[in-house]
């Protein structure tokens, strides 16, 4: 069986890119078409016992009692854990270690897990979980934002910035009242995105398997194995030379499986102490309660612009409702702040954000973590200023972009900048000039952008190691095997391996074998988020390949004594470049350099450069390239049901080059798709009252785009290559998805003539807001205030071009002081 | 029939005791993928769980386990079935296909193939209910428009592709089946414009 094809066989000696820029199969995609991948639920050990764990049915609650003895003498029970088992907190960040592998003291959400049981087989296991008692002592539960910062419930957390809230942040960059005094038009703007989830396909599993001399092996569908390591390491209180994590293969995460969760350390205890393998697979229902998803947003925005659309200052306020736990939610707070300015210039800029905690399940990051409800409010607002500043939308966006090799208002160093070219693009494409604003009633044409980084700039937990390690080891008979901690979720992380090596080692990318995301074989990569794994683990990657290569060259220019530059690689030969007719296949110049050097193995590895900002919050934000996007929507608009359908979607991405451009183009459209579910329909909603139930956690409930919903996709590459970049890539997986919701909202007005001011778009929110516009009133749907909060004095930090250094102007005051009022 | 094995705290042969205390189990042999595999299972297990667990045909996977999704689609005699609502019982001397039976001698099933070139798998997990239905439809209808392969796919939810490589998939297998050339068209590889 020989599914796939080599790439081109023509040995030559020009420089052109040979794998690098072409559209090749995945290296593991014969094995997904097969059935033969294997995910963490597929695993089967022998003696393996069946995990099922008891979940609390109230949102806010005291822990009065737990009895499980009915459970332990259930037959075919083995083990039964409880809270005080793992005393030990942790959470993904340092600064939050506010969750425990079961529930302790208090519950604090539905669906918060407080027992788990380990049987011979998932029924009986589930059995179990019914004869244990659990007595609560209900506490009035928060409900929302606006609950929170009422101060009238008690508290969530004993920590955070303020009652009920987890974090607060103030930060401004110039005078920004200056600004907007001097602007033609101060366009004022509120805004909210409902919570969503990422509704991966595969449900959460993982497998724990201790051994009697103190080792534990745990396989999971994590996107951030290295992460599952500490946290296995701290709660289990082993050392982390005893544990390995092998993240298998993830069925979809989309930032999902990206913090280290209580089922897996369950797992690994209850193999500790049955000394069995111990497998969990969560049910759906319980997917939505890991949740970590999309923050439900309230989001302010005040611009000053001058007549010709350009920006002459901003002031920013999100809320965000982050669910029962921290999760990754100071970084997402920080980061619906921080990509406002990285497309068009922003003179000066304030953002105060706060996340609050409320008894609903944890959200956290989800394709492009923090970063799409603010550009969904930004593009909105600047939809509306562009109009009545009478500015044609595309012209007005065209007209201001951020330079390239610029350093914004907030000290986010621009590289390579390929938004002007996506919009011309898409402007041309899709007909804008001529159709937008002209179509008839009921379908409409809206225009958006977008921005995202390719991978923080800084780590989670500080340190100054490599975020991404790769070994290459190489064979005497040609072989070469490719280590790497990176995490393979669908986006292609290990084909990217591939594909680098083998371009720069001249190559068969699909006679590479890849070994990932295992603790104990790999160097550390610290997981597929924000967007980092093509640009990190790409350069990592390069870097090890020319270590390996520079070994080859030497012996084989030693052999022909010949100058190492005349030493060519390609197309599985090498050869001298000035005599065609001398060469030796890849797996002799192997056998060369094994003979001169002794065995073959190089390392790579990668870390991104120094963000200019010096400020408490610069960590946020900074990455080594950013990719952009730019969309045109065409949407219909049913006036009598208020039903939307999106016809079209017109998108132009700055991937900067595309390793793959297939998968790249897939990227592209899943993004599409999930903006669209987004904008129309997804949401993590939940009963009123104070219960606190979610409406609907089931796939055939939460609706999510199918077939008949999906859009016609028109997808353009734009590579314009960033210095920082492996070939100058940058990044794909989750860029493209930002621009998605704010130009279908955008289509939404130019169709009927009416703002709905949140996401998702349903039919409800269009009807009521035609509704006013038929009664003559502001034909707009969307939230009515902001929450009273009194907020901090904001860090003060000068920008770039008012003699700023990256330093807050007085670095010793501490952010605080900020509370609620009533 | 009960079944034979004790319930033992620690015996992991022992199957669970709800089915016991129900005292129902059943044997019958499967032809899956063209084989017979006789089974002892509870009479609630789905014909997913025996799949998977009794059978060990772990290509079949679940997304929901309550007939949602489509990701747990096998075919019985040829149509698409959600292995997760079947049982066994009901499914003697029916033909079972799951992914693991459609490549051949002559190598992957034209669908495998043109998934493979476009791209369609991504995470790969609701690819095999996925190539089984699009499977279906092709016998049925070797020459199916873009609203007829939508409106087949239209209980399989895939949340990684937004369903359009798999579309150009099915048309490209569809097009080869026929014996027609079918290559990937330059903006199926690299885009529009």
């Amino acid at each position: 069986m020989a599914p796939v094809e080599s790439p081109p066989r023509k040995a030559q000696t020009d420089d052109r890119l040979r794998v690098v820029g072409t559209s090749l199969p995945k290296v593991d995609a014969v094995a997904k078409v097969t059935g033969r991948t294997k995910f963490a639920d597929d695993l089967f050990l022998p003696r393996m016992l069946h995990c099922r764990m008891l979940r609390s049915t109230t949102p806010h609650a005291e822990i009065v009692s737990i009895d499980t003895q009915r459970a332990e003498e259930h037959p075919g029970v083995v083990a039964v854990l409880v809270g005080r088992d793992l005393p030990t907190p942790y959470g993904i960040l340092p600064v939050s270690q506010d969750e425990h592998a079961l529930c302790i003291d208090k519950v604090r959400f539905i669906g918060d897990p407080v027992a788990a049981v380990a049987a011979i087989d998932e029924a009986t296991a589930f059995e179990a979980c019914e004869l244990i008692e659990v007595e609560y002592a209900p506490l009035d539960s928060v409900a929302d934002i606006e609950d929170a910062l009422d101060g009238d419930d008690p508290a969530i957390h004993a920590y955070g910035d303020a009652h009920n809230v987890h974090k607060v942040v103030a930060l401004e960059f110039g005078d920004v009242e200056a600004g907007l005094a001097d602007a033609h038009l101060v366009q004022e703007d509120l805004l909210f995105y409902e919570g969503n989830t990422h509704l991966p396909m595969e449900q959460h599993a993982a497998l724990g398997d201790y051994r009697p001399d103190d080792r534990l092996t745990l396989w999971s569908s994590s996107q951030t194995p290295h992460y599952v390591h500490r946290a296995l390491a701290t709660v289990l209180e082993m050392a982390p030379s005893r544990i390995r994590v092998i993240a298998t293969p993830n069925g979809g995460g989309f930032g999902g499986k990206s913090d280290p969760f209580n089922h897996e350390i369950v797992v690994a205890e209850l193999s500790r102490r049955t000394g069995r393998p111990v497998k969990i697979c969560l049910n759906r229902e319980e997917v939505f309660y890991c949740h970590r998803g999309r923050h439900p947003t309230l989001m302010w925005i005040k611009t000053g612009f001058k007549q010709d659309g350009s920006i002459t200052g901003m002031h920013f306020r999100s809320f965000l409702d982050g669910g029962a736990y921290g999760s990754y939610g100071v970084a997402s707070t920080y980061y619906t702040g921080a990509l406002q300015t990285v497309t068009y210039p922003v003179a000066a800029y304030k953002f105060e954000g706060l996340r609050v905690f409320t008894n609903k399940p944890p959200c956290g990051p989800k394709r492009g973590h923090g970063t799409p409800q603010p550009r969904f409010a930004l593009e909105v607002h600047i939809d509306k200023a562009a109009e009545k500043l009478g500015l044609d939308p595309a012209r007005m966006r065209l007209d201001h972009l951020v330079e390239p090799d610029s350093v914004t208002a907030n000290y986010l160093k621009i590289g390579s900048m390929g938004l002007g070219a996506c919009i011309e693009k898409v402007v041309a494409e899709s007909g804008w000039n001529d159709r937008y604003g002209k179509l008839p009633e009921g379908k409409g044409l809206g225009l958006a952008c977008g921005s995202y980084i390719s991978g923080a700039g800084l780590p989670i937990y500080w340190n100054n190691m490599p975020h991404s390690g790769v070994q290459l080891k190489l064979d005497r008979g040609g072989g070469v095997t490719v280590f790497c901690g990176s995490t393979e979720i669908g986006q292609g992380s290990d084909s990217v391996l591939a594909y680098v090596v083998a371009e720069v080692l001249g190559i068969n990318p699909f006679e590479i074998d890849i070994i990932t995301a295992d603790t104990s074989l790999t160097p550390v990569d610290l997981g597929s988020y924000s967007s980092r794994v093509t640009l990190m683990t790409g350069n990592a990657a390069l870097q090890a390949a020319e270590r390996a290569r520079e070994l080859l060259v030497r012996s084989v220019a030693e052999k022909w004594d010949v100058p190492g530059v005349r030493v060519a690689m390609a197309d599985r030969q090498v050869f001298d470049v000035q005599d065609p007719e001398c060469t030796m296949t890849f797996a002799e110049a192997v056998v060369l350099a094994e003979s001169k050097f002794g065995t073959i193995g190089t390392v790579g590895s990668y870390t991104p450069p120094r963000s200019p900002g010096r400020y408490r919050g610069a960590g946020v934000g900074p990455s080594p390239a950013y990719s952009y996007s730019a969309t045109v929507a065409e949407v219909s608009v049913d006036v009598d049901t208020g039903e939307t359908h999106v016809d079209d979607v017109w998108i132009a991405h700055d991937i900067g080059q595309a390793i793959n451009p297939v998968v790249a183009i897939g990227q592209v459209e899943g993004s599409v798709y999930m903006g669209l579910g987004e904008a129309l329909m997804e949401e993590m909603t939940y009963r009123g009252n104070r219960n606190i139930v979610h409406h609907h956690p089931s796939m055939l409930e939460y609706k999510s785009p199918t077939t008949h919903e999906m859009c016609r996709v028109h997808t353009y590459l734009i590579e314009d290559p960033d210095p920082n970049g492996p070939f100058g890539a940058k990044e794909v997986g989750q860029g493209p998805l930002l621009p998605i919701p704010p130009a279908i909202v955008n289509g939404v007005y130019d169709a009927v003539g009416a703002r709905v001011d949140e996401v998702p778009v349903t039919p409800q929110k269009v009807l009521a807001a035609l509704k006013r516009k038929a009664k003559q009133e502001e034909p707009r749907e969307g939230p009515k205030k902001a929450p009273q909060f009194v907020w901090p004095e904001a860090i003060q930090v000068p920008p770039p071009w008012a003699g700023g250094d990256g330093r807050a102007r007085d670095e010793r005051r501490e952010i605080g002081g900020g509370g609620v009022r009533k | 029939m009960r079944h034979p094995y004790p319930v033992d705290r620690l015996g992991f042969m022992a199957p669970s005791s709800n089915a016991i205390e129900a005292g129902a189990y059943v044997s019958l042999e499967l032809r899956v993928n063209g084989e017979l595999q006789a089974v002892s299972v509870p009479v609630h297990k789905t014909l997913l769980e025996v799949l998977r667990e009794d059978i060990g045909l772990t290509g079949t996977k679940h997304g929901c386990e309550l007939g949602e999704c489509g990701t747990c689609t096998v075919l019985v005699d040829g149509q698409p079935v959600l292995s997760c609502l079947a049982l066994p019982a009901a499914l003697e001397g029916r033909d079972v296909t799951t992914v693991e039976g459609l490549e051949s001698a002559d190598g992957l099933h034209p669908l495998q193939q043109t998934f493979v070139e476009l791209g369609a798998a991504q995470c790969g997990y609701c690819t095999p209910g996925f190539v089984l239905t699009a499977k279906a439809l092709l016998d049925d209808n070797p020459r199916p428009s873009r609203a007829d392969i939508e409106t087949a796919l239209g209980g399989n939810l895939c949340r990684c592709t937004g369903y359009l490589k798999i579309y150009e998939a099915v048309e490209l297998a569809a097009a080869r089946m026929r014996g027609e050339p079918g290559e990937p068209t330059r903006e199926m590889l690299y885009g529009a414009g």
